[in-house]
């Protein structure tokens, strides 16, 4: 009588597994590559709430108002962001004030949470104010100009992203208890606009 | 034919498979083992927001109210279900404005311990009254609250991601209130929030007896 043929599986699983021992580094920040100035201002963007939050709260707002809103807010926001960061790099570095950053939030924030009826020219306003201001802020700190001109592009791209999925996500909601769902957050953002305010007082 | 070996010779296959899931357990066991990364250590942020986020859900004192506005909304329902939750956080967070810059509130504490007995026996009693009545009370008791939350940030995190991490969890907190408010639909639920609301209330007379001792 033959004997059973061993599977082959027990071989394959070692091979796979000795494979992935032999990992090499992954270089997640890729500074060796070149590619590193793009991830940093890209995770500079995603890792600071003050840009982050604001950014958000307007492409929310636009997505509420409809498909036209939301195409105006992901292209200007970006846009007006990149010229405010290009400004940005030349100038002297400047501080954010914080009654500034407290306003956004309460202006922004208080719109969603309103489900305020703004005009397509006052959207395209508040969007390129947002990115100028923001994007002028970030390119004051940005450092050498060849590596920062780089990561401004990443920060951009971030903003670009953000505003598409959030805005195309709200568009599509039909729901009228999704559609609260969004101004509750607006009424959070808000919420945390006049804390920020509370506490900007309060190290003045 | 192989296919046919293998279903007259069903103990092989077995092999096989236990053979595949022991190498499985190992590389899985080997991943697992690898340390964290910390690839981005922005430790005081992040303790900013948990610290917040932490703080309306450590005290039981804010934790009962704040389900409370849930379950009365739930009860109410619309549109009080979804105003009601959003009127808190933003007079919460004027209290709580005031707390950050110093403007003393007298007895945050009776304050805080009376936002659970009234909002518990409305719950409890069931009442109804005009949205604007329930908003109002809403909002009066939300200050105390906010103003306790503005006045215990801890020195030297970050303002903003604290202020948010407690929105959030009060946010959360009223979320869950209204998630259990939607028994009310059936009879043992109404029963069942009736019992809630007293729970609270009882909870609330006892903040207030170790306020007043």
């Amino acid at each position: 009588m033959k004997p059973a043929n061993p599977s082959r599986i027990p071989l394959y699983a070692f091979v796979a597994f000795t494979l992935l021992m032999c990992v090499t580094p992954a270089e997640a920040h890729l500074n060796t590559t070149g590619m590193g100035p793009i991830y940093d201002g890209l995770m500079h963007f995603l890792m600071s709430p003050e840009d982050f939050v604001p950014v958000l709260a307007l492409a929310l707002l636009a997505g509420l108002r409809g498909a036209a809103y939301g195409r105006r807010a992901l292209f200007v926001l970006p846009i007006a962001w990149l010229l405010g960061g290009l400004a940005g790099l030349s100038a002297v570095a400047a501080n954010p004030h914080p009654f500034i950053a407290a306003a956004w939030f309460l202006l922004l924030g208080g719109l969603l949470a309103a489900d305020a009826k703004l005009s397509l020219r006052v959207t395209t306003a508040l969007a390129a104010f947002l990115g100028l201001y923001h994007g002028y802020l970030n390119g004051t700190g940005m450092g050498v100009f060849e590596t920062a001109a780089v990561a401004l592009l990443g920060l951009v791209f971030a903003v670009f992203v953000l505003v598409a999925l959030a805005a195309a996500f709200v568009v599509r909601l039909r729901a009228d208890w999704a559609r609260i769902a969004v101004r509750v957050a607006g009424s959070w953002i808000a919420a945390s606009g006049l804390l920020m305010l509370g506490w900007a007082v309060r190290t003045r | 034919m192989k296919r046919l070996a293998n279903k007259v010779c069903p103990t092989q296959a077995s092999f096989a498979w236990v053979a595949l899931l022991r190498s499985l357990t190992a590389i899985t066991l080997v991943f697992l083992c690898a340390p964290s990364a910390f690839a981005h250590p922005q430790k005081g942020e992040a303790v900013g927001f948990l610290t917040g986020f932490r703080h309306p859900i450590s005290g039981w004192d804010h934790v009962l109210a704040m389900v409370a506005v849930g379950l009365w909304g739930a009860q109410l329902g619309s549109p009080a279900i979804w105003l009601l939750p959003v009127a808190f956080p933003m007079v919460m967070a004027m209290g709580g404005m005031l707390g950050l810059m110093g403007v003393p509130l007298p007895g945050v504490e009776y304050g805080i311990a009376l936002s659970a007995i009234l909002l518990g026996a409305a719950v409890m009693f069931e009442l109804k009254p005009p949205l604007t009545i329930a908003a109002l009370l809403v909002g009066f008791f939300a200050i105390f609250h906010g103003h306790a939350h503005g006045t215990e940030l801890p020195a030297g995190q970050s303002a903003l991601l604290y202020s948010m991490g407690f929105v959030i969890a009060t946010g959360c907190l009223h979320a869950l209130g209204i998630g259990i408010g939607t028994v009310h639909r059936w009879g043992w639920g109404q029963k069942f929030l009736r019992l809630a609301g007293g729970v609270v209330t009882a909870g609330g007379v006892f903040f207030l007896w170790r306020a007043v001792a």
